[in-house]
């Protein structure tokens, strides 16, 4: 996505603070990457690794969509697993009852996540700073909770999926390199559109709101309103991450929600960079690689990543990216 | 429901509130004064019990252990915040997070390659086992009314601490102001260190005495933590009659939703239903409690800075 530089307003400075590009000269050799993975990994006879990208790429949207609110807006949403669970249950509940169109379940997770991220904002943006995380927090484990008591869905045990999603147009996501193509296809719209928005009009008011939120309400913003959308907007994508996430491991359980799993969403946007277009994809990735590598070696895997963690806390207090951008910005 | 049923659940919330006061006191101390979100809260109670119990039953004596389990954890916790937390007080809370959530990751594990994965038991101390009858027809575990004991006996001293000693005041002064209590001379680097290391013999102690009541197993530490943050949140951060308040409230929510909602909900699903949903809508009713206080008074009921 380059900058074409036409019709720009006159107040932008070519690297200005709030402007976001996917710098081509990252993003096309990281695309051929992916699109040619399910070859690479298929040579190498490793065809189990294509389910796993599924996955790294799914939680890199989920990421992004973290990093979105969290990076660009300053909302630091302890809670934002619980989208990505309403949206798996969404998906699972209504293929229980005979509904396996992915064109329908779906968009309908991505609406169903938005709504519970617009009623939660609704009343969660009312505070700050920490207590906008503990509150956050609180309204994803009451829908944790309420999800562990349902027992016609699984209750504690979870629920799991017939099959995947059908989409139709021949295709068959049952196929693990099919499923990653619609997944890839997915991601990357999405993240050009997430581009998009932060250079847009809104993506700089709500960069200005998180660098200072008195003076954009003295300027006359709607601050609230900002907020509201941009949490409601993060919150559907999140949800549409929760419906790939329940195809791509046929089961969705109130462990998704649970807020070890908010608190490894933050993780994974702090390791790869808060506020860098890429922190959330580099993040996810990062962790489940890690994730991946380790678990195979040791049962005590969980000790190794946080060790890794903390050595990132230490050495790059910014997240990995950051030991990038340092070039890039003087 | 009847009276006895009644008062026995009553002791029963207050037991719990006030164990779940000795995890919020030290959480909130932390918050307020350090200003450090420590999601490793609640692996310093795990790593307490997992002291406890082993010394207990190392020893034989479930006192030695006691005893034995909290200076362990003490030194811990010196340790620890020499090493590491020291460095996370100046940098913002989302670091905080990343570096406590690595913390409670390696703790989990690291407990698991020491103790492995299966749960131990704390031996009850001997003269403790029995029921008590404190009134005819309502006989209650002796062992738990210990229990609330101590617990009333840590809140009484550390209100006392904190009102009416100099570092109690230096306390006060670091949650209301911490520059300013800082440029009138309190020594800051050594009150950090004291009040880390308390926080987590305040675990300790609260994971030794609810070791003969649960299993001391990974992962214990975790769902305690979040209502413990919930309790201070209720509360006020850094506010320790607030982490009091607020424990006692979640104690009876938890233990209330827990009992009147299974039988409220009894004659209306059934009993098999009620049970298996009790315990979900008592956990939402503290969520409920704890975003209700937040819209009302959004630093909680009992605000220390300012």
């Amino acid at each position: 996505m380059a900058e074409t530089g036409n019709a720009q307003p006159a107040y932008r400075h070519p690297r200005s603070l709030l402007e976001h590009s996917l710098q081509p000269f990252v993003a096309l050799p990281l695309l051929a990457l992916l699109v040619t993975l399910p070859w690479i990994t298929h040579a190498l006879d490793a065809d189990f690794y294509t389910s796993v990208a599924s996955r790294m790429l799914i939680l890199a949207l989920a990421a992004t969509s973290l990093n979105f609110i969290l990076g660009f807006g300053g909302m630091v949403s302890f809670g934002h697993a619980a989208f990505v669970g309403v949206g798996g249950y969404t998906v699972g509940i209504l293929m229980m009852n005979g509904l396996v169109s992915g064109w329908i379940a779906w968009p309908a997770a991505f609406v169903v996540a938005g709504l519970f991220a617009l009623m939660i904002g609704l009343v969660s943006l009312r505070t700050r700073g920490v207590y906008f995380i503990m509150i956050t927090l609180a309204f994803a484990q009451m829908l944790f909770y309420l999800m562990v008591s349902l027992q016609q869905y699984g209750g504690e045990d979870g629920l799991p999926l017939a099959s995947r999603s059908r989409l139709g147009l021949g295709l068959d996501l049952a196929r693990d390199t099919q499923f990653y193509y619609v997944v890839l296809v997915i991601c990357t719209l999405l993240f050009i559109a997430f581009t998009r928005v932060l250079n847009s009009r809104f993506g700089h008011v709500l960069q200005a709101i998180r660098e200072n939120e008195t003076r954009m309400m003295a300027l006359g913003f709607r601050v609230y309103h900002y907020k509201l959308l941009a949490f409601t907007l993060a919150g559907a994508v999140a949800g549409l991450a929760g419906a790939l996430l329940a195809n791509q491991s046929s089961f969705v359980s109130p462990a998704l929600l649970n807020w070890t799993e908010s608190g490894v969403m933050l993780v994974m946007v702090i390791l790869g960079g808060v506020g860098h277009v890429y922190g959330g994809f580099a993040g996810a990735v990062a962790y489940l690689l890690i994730e991946e590598i380790s678990s195979g070696r040791t049962m005590y895997w969980h000790f190794w990543l946080g060790a890794i963690l903390l050595a990132v806390v230490l050495l790059a207090p910014n997240g990995l990216l950051s030991l990038l951008r340092r070039k890039e910005r003087p | 429901m009847d009276a006895v049923l009644l008062l026995e659940q009553l002791l029963n919330s207050l037991q719990f509130g006030l164990m779940l006061f000795l995890l919020a006191a030290g959480l909130t101390l932390v918050f307020g004064i350090m200003n450090l979100i420590n999601l490793a809260h609640g692996s310093l109670y795990m790593v307490g019990a997992y002291l406890v119990a082993t010394l207990a039953n190392a020893s034989g004596s479930f006192w030695l252990g006691l005893a034995g389990g909290i200076a362990a954890t003490i030194v811990v916790g010196i340790v620890l915040e020499m090493t590491l937390i020291r460095r996370l007080y100046q940098r913002d809370h989302l670091t905080q997070v990343l570096a406590t959530f690595a913390l409670l990751l390696m703790a989990n594990d690291g407990v698991r390659m020491i103790w492995g994965s299966q749960p131990i038991n704390t031996p009850a101390p001997g003269g403790l086992a029995g029921p008590v009858e404190l009134l005819p027809g309502l006989s209650y575990p002796a062992y738990r009314l210990f229990i609330i004991a101590a617990g009333l006996l840590v809140a009484v001293m550390l209100y006392l601490l904190i009102t009416r000693t100099r570092i109690g005041m230096q306390v006060r002064a670091g949650a209301s102001n911490r520059e300013m209590a800082r440029a009138m001379g309190a020594n800051v680097r050594w009150l950090f260190t004291g009040l880390f290391a308390f926080g987590a013999a305040l675990c300790a102690l609260a994971g030794g005495l609810l070791g003969p009541l649960l299993a001391v197993q990974v992962g214990m530490g975790e769902s305690i933590l979040i209502l413990a943050f919930v309790v201070i949140v209720i509360g006020g951060i850094g506010s320790v009659r607030g982490a009091l308040v607020g424990a006692l409230l979640v104690g009876l929510v938890d233990t209330g939703g827990r009992t009147v909602v299974p039988w409220l909900f009894g004659a209306l699903m059934g009993p098999a239903a009620a049970s298996t949903v009790g315990p979900s809508v008592a956990s939402i009713l503290i969520y409920v409690l704890m975003a209700a206080v937040l819209f009302f008074k959004p630093q909680g009921l009992f605000p220390a800075h300012g």
